[in-house]
């Protein structure tokens, strides 16, 4: 019960504060609008809010497949083959050490304002924490279960596919939920860069409107996807690893 | 169920092992005669693990050779139990049962598996996963485990010292009576397991390491917890023990 009533009630406070500063701080509604006219741009645009968040949800759950799928697919290799490791590992610290930022308009030059440079921006952000957690977690088989193995006659594949890799799935599921929160900045990024919808898009074009409590709204859903987005991963992913110990 | 093969007695000649320049043991010798169990004792550190550990094939000696006195190969025929029950936790007891056959991409024999489970003690249970199994029963999907693998040579690294007094004399009981005509080797740092399990008994002490002379307990294993010679070769290992660590 307390897990459902303590999220909410900080949400009711936060909205509470958010309520009491528009009304009595003497905020003009430009800069700080409440939460009731947000909620009425929000019932009033739907149509044209929902069509916007569609397109950044797109974008989002494409970048997260592909990163997750990309990022398992760097660390597997990593793990099963010394030489690629020693080449790929410094690449990968290298492309964190460039800002994902600075790279936005570059990507939008070269893919365009569409999907492509959105998606590229959300698997840049998403791949490194899901190679990093898996990666580590390949690494760290328990040593008895690998010994097992091993006077068990298993190969070398046999071993990665059906131990390291069970092994490492608690730890790949901590990188794929930190992967399901900040996916939604990759394609945010993007689309300030350089895009024709999204909310990205539509917070931009409001802020220059001064439009702000269309941004606020557009602010809410993104935030509403990014929880239900985190939620649905988490949810899976407890499924999914129901066999460790501490789940 | 099928035969196992004729259990091959195991010869370790010459084992030298260094552990950063020190000599953990020196040329080390020992005899294990087909079909007969040989409990190796000895405070912790001493090398007992490293021993057994080269004996699985799992590490390697500076010098010296582990072999079958029938000159066939030893690997194959090797069963290693570790000290914990190294359970792989995403798979169900049935599963786990029949590792060794997954991993070597065989088809698993269910009703193999299903049998041993019942000789365990545990039908009803193949659906469990390690997390809802007490210490004891985790223990006895192990042995199993081991029985699956059906190896005439069966290496044992202080199986049951995580478990309590009562279970782990149950499960002496068990494995004694379930892996017995196999050759067995079996280190302990337990006199009271080492009696009840062994046909003969060695002293590991010293730096480097030495075997103490074979100590025989006069019965047939699994002896009874206060058989009157078992306790008495208790008291005169206890003595050797103490002699080894210099007290």
């Amino acid at each position: 019960m307390s897990r459902v009533l303590r999220p909410l009630g900080t949400c009711v406070g936060l909205l509470a504060l958010w309520w009491a500063l528009a009304r009595f701080a003497n905020i003009p509604a430009f800069l700080l609008p409440g939460p009731g006219a947000v909620a009425q741009t929000l019932v009033s645009q739907w149509g044209f809010l929902a069509r916007n968040a569609l397109v950044t949800l797109l974008e989002i759950a494409l970048g997260l497949g592909l990163g997750t799928l990309f990022g398992a697919g760097c660390a597997l290799v990593m793990v099963a083959s010394r030489g690629v490791q020693r080449w790929l590992l410094p690449l990968l610290l290298l492309s964190q050490a460039v800002p994902v930022f600075a790279l936005a308009p570059l990507l939008v030059l070269w893919l365009g304002f569409g999907l492509a440079s959105k998606v590229l921006m959300a698997v840049l952000v998403i791949f490194f924490p899901v190679t990093a957690a898996f990666y580590d977690g390949l690494r760290r088989t328990e040593p008895g279960w690998l010994d097992l193995a091993r006077t068990m006659g298993a190969s070398r594949l046999a071993i990665l596919w059906r131990v390291r890799l069970m092994a490492a799935l608690p730890a790949f599921g901590a990188g794929l939920r930190i992967a399901a929160s900040v996916a939604p900045i990759g394609a945010i990024i993007g689309e300030w860069a350089g895009a024709s919808e999204g909310l990205g898009y539509v917070m931009l074009n409001a802020n220059a409107r001064m439009q702000t409590d269309v941004m606020f709204a557009a602010l809410v859903l993104l935030a509403a996807m990014t929880i239900l987005l985190w939620v649905g991963v988490d949810m899976l992913l407890k499924k999914l690893l129901h066999w460790a110990p501490d789940s | 169920m099928k035969q196992t093969p004729k259990p091959p007695g195991l010869h370790l000649h010459g084992l030298t092992l260094r552990y950063e320049g020190r000599p953990l043991f020196e040329g080390l010798a020992l005899r294990v005669p087909a079909g007969r169990c040989v409990a190796l004792l000895g405070a912790s550190g001493v090398g007992k693990t490293s021993l057994l550990r080269i004996a699985a094939g799992l590490e390697t000696p500076d010098a010296g050779v582990v072999e079958a006195d029938d000159g066939q190969a030893l690997a194959p025929r090797i069963a290693w139990m570790g000290q914990q029950d190294l359970l792989y936790p995403w798979a169900r007891a049935l599963e786990n049962v029949t590792l060794g056959s997954r991993l070597r991409g065989q088809r698993p024999d269910h009703a193999r598996a299903m049998a041993l489970l019942e000789a365990v003690g545990l039908a009803g249970r193949e659906r469990a996963l390690p997390k809802e199994l007490s210490g004891g029963m985790r223990q006895r999907v192990a042995l199993a485990r081991t029985l699956y693998e059906d190896r005439p040579v069966v290496l044992m690294d202080e199986p049951f010292s995580a478990l309590d007094a009562i279970t782990r004399a149950q499960m002496q009981t068990l494995a004694a009576t379930l892996l017995a005509g196999r050759t067995m080797l079996l280190i302990t740092h337990d006199p009271l397991e080492a009696c009840r399990l062994g046909h003969s008994l060695h002293v590991m002490a010293g730096q480097p390491a030495r075997l103490g002379p074979a100590i025989t307990v006069p019965g047939t294993p699994p002896r009874a917890p206060d058989d009157e010679a078992l306790l008495h070769t208790q008291a005169e290992l206890l003595r050797a023990l103490l002699a080894g660590q210099g007290a």
